[in-house]
C-alpha cells in the first residue's frame, strides 16, 4: 500500500455501551495494521430498523446527518455493526437515487448547517480489511496463528442482504454462499467451519416482541455450528453477538440443548491473531466464558 | 465434472429430493448425471430428470415465462423460480454441485411438489382485493394518477410463487406469522386509492404474533423474490402506516420502535437499558433480570445504570443538532 488507509469510524451505540470489547479490538487492529481511524463523535444512532418502522423519514434525516460528517472529512465511513451498515447504506441509496427525497432531507439538514452530498462511501470494517487492506497483507502480520480453533463464521443478515444494496461495498458477496469471513479465518490460519446456518438470521431484532422466534433462530444457528465441531463462533455484528453470547443460556433452554460456544467479534479474532493485548481484545466482557481463548491461542 | 471441448456444456451430477407422502416414511436424495448446456434453465434440468431418467419424478410447471409462479423450488437452499434461472450461473456459484429441493421440505407432497395451503390461507387473511362500493352503472373508469398507480406497481407484480414465504425464518419458527407474501399483498391493496378497507387491513397486520411486528428483519424475502418486489420494504411501510393512521396500539413492539426517538433525543445514542425498560414497562422487567445480572457480572452494564437519577450514558457531540432535526422532521406519533 502506497498510501496509509484512513477511515471515519461510525461506532454505533452497542460498541459505546454493552460491547466495549468491540471498539477496543477494532482500534487495536487498526493500530497494528497502520490504518488511521477518526471516530465520528457527532454521529447518532442509525435507528437499527426500529426507528425506520416508526418514522422512516426521520431515520433518513438522522442517518444523512451522520454521513455528512464523514463527507466533511472526505473519508469513507466504516461501520462495525451490520445493522448500522444496512441502515446507513439504505439512507445513502435512497437519497442518491431519489433527488426529491434528497432535497427534502437537505431542507431539514440546512437548519443545522449541514448538507448531504453523497460523496462518502460506506462499508463495514470486515470489507475494508479484506478489500482495501488485503488478506495477504493481513496474513503477513499474523503472529499468533489461530490453528488450534475450528471457527464458525456467522455472517449476520445485514452485511449480505439485500445483495443489490451491498454489492458495491461488500465485494459482491453472494448471500447464499458468502465467503469473506471464511477467507479471513483462513488468512489467520484458523479452521473455518462449514455449516448451513452461517448466513441465517440470529433473531436479535425480535428479542423483545417475539422472544420465542428469536431464541429458536439463534439456537438453530448455534447448534448447527456446534454439531459441525465449532470451538468458537465469530461475527462481524455486535447485535448477533449480543443475541448469541448474552442469551446463550436461555436459547439453550428453548432449543433443549446445553450450549457452550464462545462468540467472538470479528475484530477480536483478528486482534488475537495479530498479537494484540488481552485488555484490547477484551474477552472478559463476554457472558459466555471466553477468556481461555487468549491463553489457548498463545499456547498453540 | 468435466468441461467438454467446446466449453459449451458441463457434465454434472444433480442430487434431487425424492419423497412420496403416500408411500414413504422418509425422503431420500437421488443423483442424476447429465451434460448441461450454457442456455439451459433449471426447469430444463427438472424436465430432463423426468424425461431422461425417471418418469415418476414430480414437480409443478406451467407458463415457462416467470408469470404463473408454479415452478418455485430451492436449489442448494436458494429460492429459485426454475423457469427464470440459468443453470450455469448456479453451477458456477455452487461449484458444480446442485441439490434440488422443494421450497419447503416439511410440506413436501411428492418430490418438488408441496402443500401450499398455509400460503393461501395467509394470503386470503389480509383481504387481498380492492374493497369498494362499486357503481353498477359507471359513466367512466375509476381514475388514478400515475403517482397513485406507482405506489403499488411493484407490489402488484407478485406471482404467488411462495419463494419469499418459504424463505422466511420467522414463519418457520412461528406458524401464526402472516409472512412476507401476505404482507406485501396487504400493502398493495391498502395503498390503492380505490380501496376503502385500509384501516381494517392495517389492524390485521398490526396483530402481535401474526403481523408486521414479528418480522425478524433478515431480508431473506427481498433476496428470494424472483420479481424483485422487496417485500420487507412494504413491511416497513406498513409499520409506518400503522402510526400515521392511528392504528398502532401501545405495546412492547410499538414502544420499542417509538422509544428510539426518546433515547436519541436524550443522548444521540440508543440507551440500551432504557429501551428495554421503556418497551417492556417496569412490570415486564422480571423477564430480563437474569440476563441483566449476567451482563452486569461481565461488565457490560453497571448496576447504577438502572437508577433514574444516574445518567451514565455517553452523549454524542453536537447533540443539539439531532434534537433540532427530530423536532422539525418527526411526523409520526404513538
Amino acid at each position: 500500500m502506497s498510501e496509509q488507509l484512513h477511515y471515519a469510524l461510525y461506532t454505533g451505540c452497542t460498541a459505546k455501551q454493552s460491547t466495549p470489547e468491540l471498539l477496543s479490538s477494532t482500534l487495536a487492529v487498526a493500530d497494528k495494521l497502520g490504518i488511521k481511524i477518526t471516530i465520528l463523535e457527532e454521529a447518532s444512532c442509525c435507528g437499527a430498523s426500529h426507528l425506520q418502522d416508526f418514522d422512516e423519514f426521520l431515520a433518513h434525516v438522522l442517518n444523512a446527518r451522520n454521513i455528512c460528517y464523514a463527507e466533511k472529512l472526505g473519508l469513507t465511513m466504516i461501520t462495525i455493526c451490520n445493522t448500522c451498515q444496512l441502515n446507513s447504506a439504505m439512507t445513502k441509496h435512497a437519497l442518491d437515487s431519489d433527488p426529491e427525497l434528497k432535497a427534502r432531507v437537505n431542507e431539514k439538514l440546512a437548519e443545522v448547517g449541514l448538507e448531504y452530498k453523497g460523496t462518502s462511501e460506506i462499508k463495514h470494517f470486515l470489507y475494508a480489511l479484506i478489500d482495501d487492506y488485503g488478506l495477504d497483507n493481513i496474513k503477513n502480520k499474523v503472529t499468533t496463528p489461530l490453528s488450534a480453533f475450528n471457527i464458525a463464521p456467522f455472517y449476520g443478515c445485514h452485511n449480505i442482504r439485500p445483495s443489490e444494496l451491498h454489492g458495491s461495498s461488500n465485494g459482491g458477496e453472494n448471500p447464499y454462499k458468502p465467503t469473506s469471513l471464511d477467507s479471513l479465518i483462513d488468512a489467520l490460519e484458523g479452521n473455518p467451519v462449514d455449516y448451513d446456518h452461517k448466513n441465517k438470521c440470529c433473531g436479535f431484532h425480535v428479542e423483545l416482541q417475539a422472544n420465542h422466534t428469536s431464541e429458536v433462530l439463534a439456537g438453530n444457528a448455534m447448534i448447527d455450528a456446534v454439531d459441525n465441531n465449532a470451538d468458537l463462533m465469530v461475527t462481524p455484528c455486535p447485535l448477533c453477538h449480543l443475541k448469541m453470547d448474552t442469551y446463550q443460556d436461555s436459547v439453550g433452554k428453548v432449543i433443549g440443548r446445553d450450549i457452550e460456544l464462545p462468540v467472538l467479534h470479528m475484530p477480536q479474532m483478528v486482534a488475537l491473531a495479530l498479537g494484540c493485548t488481552e485488555k484490547e481484545i477484551g474477552l472478559n466482557f463476554h457472558v459466555q466464558k471466553a477468556t481461555q481463548i487468549f491463553t489457548e491461542a498463545k499456547r498453540a | 465434472m468435466s468441461e467438454t471441448k467446446t466449453g459449451q456444456t458441463r457434465k454434472v451430477t444433480i442430487k434431487a429430493f425424492r419423497f412420496n407422502a403416500e408411500t414413504d416414511y422418509l425422503p431420500s436424495y437421488k443423483s442424476y448425471t447429465m451434460e448441461v448446456g450454457k442456455d439451459e434453465l433449471i426447469l430444463d434440468l427438472l424436465n430432463r430428470i423426468k424425461w431422461e431418467h425417471d418418469g415418476s419424478f414430480s414437480y409443478r410447471r406451467s407458463c415457462r415465462h416467470g408469470i404463473c409462479g408454479a415452478c418455485a423450488i430451492k436449489v442448494n437452499g436458494k429460492a429459485t423460480l426454475a423457469c427464470k434461472q440459468n443453470a450455469m450461473e448456479l453451477l458456477d456459484l455452487f461449484n458444480n454441485e446442485l441439490v434440488f429441493e422443494p421450497s419447503s421440505t416439511k410440506r413436501a407432497v411428492k418430490d418438488m411438489i408441496i402443500d401450499k395451503s398455509d400460503f393461501w390461507e395467509k394470503h386470503a387473511a389480509v383481504k387481498p382485493y380492492v374493497v369498494a362500493d362499486i357503481d353498477p352503472h359507471p359513466e367512466h373508469e375509476t381514475k388514478q394518477s400515475i403517482a397513485e398507480f406507482n405506489k403499488f406497481l411493484d407490489s402488484d407484480l407478485c406471482i404467488q410463487c411462495g419463494a419469499c414465504h418459504y424463505s422466511c425464518p420467522a414463519l418457520e419458527a412461528n406458524e401464526d406469522y402472516l409472512g412476507p407474501a401476505a404482507l406485501n399483498a396487504a400493502y398493495r391493496f391498502t395503498v390503492d386509492t380505490r380501496d376503502t378497507a385500509a384501516k381494517e387491513r392495517l389492524e390485521i397486520t398490526a396483530q402481535s404474533g401474526s403481523g408486521v411486528w414479528d418480522c425478524v428483519k433478515c431480508y431473506e424475502c427481498a433476496e428470494a423474490c424472483p420479481k424483485e418486489i422487496n417485500p420487507i420494504e412494504k413491511i416497513t411501510k406498513l409499520h409506518n402506516m400503522q402510526f400515521e393512521q392511528g392504528v398502532a396500539v401501545s405495546n412492547v413492539a410499538t414502544r420499542h420502535a417509538e422509544g428510539f426517538v426518546r433515547s436519541i433525543k436524550k443522548h444521540g445514542f440508543l440507551d440500551e437499558a432504557d429501551i428495554v425498560v421503556y418497551s417492556e414497562g417496569y412490570l415486564g422487567m422480571y423477564k430480563h433480570i437474569k440476563t441483566a445480572i449476567k451482563m452486569a457480572r461481565a461488565g457490560k452494564i453497571h448496576w447504577e445504570d438502572g437508577l433514574p437519577w444516574v445518567d451514565n450514558m455517553p452523549k454524542i457531540k453536537n447533540l443539539e443538532e439531532v434534537q433540532k432535526l427530530i423536532e422539525i422532521s418527526q411526523t409520526n406519533k404513538l
